[in-house]
């Protein structure tokens, strides 16, 4: 418990321990520990601004989704319309065939009737001689009556 | 048995001491009186060898960590050495104001020295001493902080650094007027001419309390805490750990305390000794 010169001894030993801790040993942690906090900051400003790039590039993402979209629907209304035009104009194609064919067909029919008529008409006199021929029993002057017999034809 | 159990208590507090023998030759003191007599010029070897090998273990570990510092991930050691250092550094920045690349080491030196020789409290009181009894040595006193000797050294060298830093930052003329100007001050030059004496008086007061106070207070509980493991050692064998466990639990927190004051006064003090008013 005396005081001795174990005063002066710690004295200089404390200077010398600080000293050497001043030189040797707070510098380097000191500088790792500064250097680590710099490095966790780029760190988290990287972060942040890979967080930014994100949110636009999703946004970019939905906004190309929208216009494929937009463009699909348009796609699919055009060749709706053009599948529509389609059907009328072969609708109409159909309908003016259709037409044609019938007023084909009827004047077909009418020159077969005309042509049966005008055969049915060439028949006529020579059937209403032979009739007449057996009704009168006599010849009939073929010449003498023909003139009669086409205004009977003419009227059938 | 009271006779013995005063002897064992005196025997542990007394320190291995070197020194001049009254015969004129120098060596170990063979009783606490024939260390008394070898005056100042002794040197308790104990309180020295262990502060110094303490010191050597702190700042060996330390400097191995600081040579393989890393900025990447950090290991076990260097996590617990970089938590120390973060610790000493946020306290420093609170409570020291000025720029001084000095007082961040020196408040790392201290807490880590002060709370491993105050450390030395929890090792059995016997352990060591019984050691070095086989090899006849048979003084050994292992917690340098119970030696007045030893925190009375760093509050001295605490002491001259805030004369020192006094004196480099306000200057001579600033200084002492920072003694003889305040508590007391008046505009009339005759009045202040009579407050100065006293201004000086209580001054000079407060500045020497600082590392007397500084140094005491350390030991007075290291030495008070070692007392009463001393005195527990007493008991029968089998009844010790009943208090000894609770005791050095609690000894936990106050070599903690005590060491952490010990820095934190240190950078108060200077911090105060940077104040330019």
């Amino acid at each position: 418990m005396n005081i001795n010169a174990t005063i002066i001894g710690q004295a200089i030993s404390f200077a010398i321990f600080v000293f050497f801790c001043l030189k040797f040993v707070w510098p380097p942690l000191i500088a790792a520990m500064n250097e680590r906090k710099e490095k966790i900051a780029a760190g988290l400003q990287d972060a942040d601004t890979a967080e930014k790039d994100l949110a636009l590039a999703k946004e970019k993402a939905a906004q190309t989704l929208r216009e494929a979209k937009q463009q699909a629907a348009e796609l699919v209304e055009q060749a709706n319309k053009r599948a529509a035009q389609l059907i009328d104009e072969a609708k109409d194609q159909a309908r003016s065939e259709g037409e044609r064919l019938k007023v084909a067909a009827q004047g077909e029919i009418e020159q077969e009737v005309n042509r049966a008529k005008e055969s049915l008409r060439a028949q006529v006199a020579v059937l209403a001689v032979a009739g007449a021929e057996k009704i009168l029993n006599t010849s009939v002057d073929q010449s003498a009556h023909s003139e009669m017999l086409e205004k009977l034809a003419a009227e059938l | 048995m009271a006779g013995s159990s005063t002897e064992y208590i005196k025997h542990h507090l007394t320190n291995l001491v070197f020194g001049q023998h009254s015969d004129g030759t120098w060596g170990l003191a063979d009783s606490a009186a024939e260390a008394k007599e070898m005056g100042f010029w002794a040197i308790n070897v104990d309180s020295m060898g262990w502060s110094i090998v303490l010191a050597l273990v702190f700042l060996g570990v330390f400097k191995s960590v600081a040579n393989k510092a890393t900025s990447g991930v950090p290991g076990g050691l260097q996590n617990f050495v970089e938590i120390m250092v973060d610790f000493i550094d946020s306290t420093v920045k609170d409570s020291f104001h000025g720029r001084n690349p000095l007082i961040a080491p020196l408040a790392l030196t201290i807490f880590v020295w002060v709370f491993m020789m105050n450390a030395m409290d929890l090792v059995p009181v016997d352990f060591i001493p019984a050691l070095f009894n086989l090899f006849g040595i048979h003084f050994m006193k292992v917690v340098p902080s119970t030696d007045p000797n030893i925190t009375l050294g760093m509050s001295f060298s605490v002491f001259a650094m805030i004369i020192y830093y006094s004196i480099k930052v306000k200057g001579i003329g600033g200084f002492a007027g920072e003694l003889s100007l305040h508590p007391f001050n008046n505009p009339n030059p005759v009045i202040q001419a009579l407050f100065i004496p006293i201004n000086l008086f209580l001054e000079i007061l407060n500045l020497v309390t600082k590392p007397i106070s500084l140094g005491l207070r350390l030991f007075g509980n290291m030495y008070a805490g070692e007392m009463i493991f001393i005195l527990i050692a007493l008991m029968p064998l089998w009844i010790q750990w009943t208090l000894s466990v609770p005791w050095a639990i609690f000894h936990i927190l106050v070599i903690t305390l005590q060491a952490f004051i010990f820095m934190v006064l240190t950078v108060v003090y200077l911090s105060m000794a940077h104040e330019d008013h």
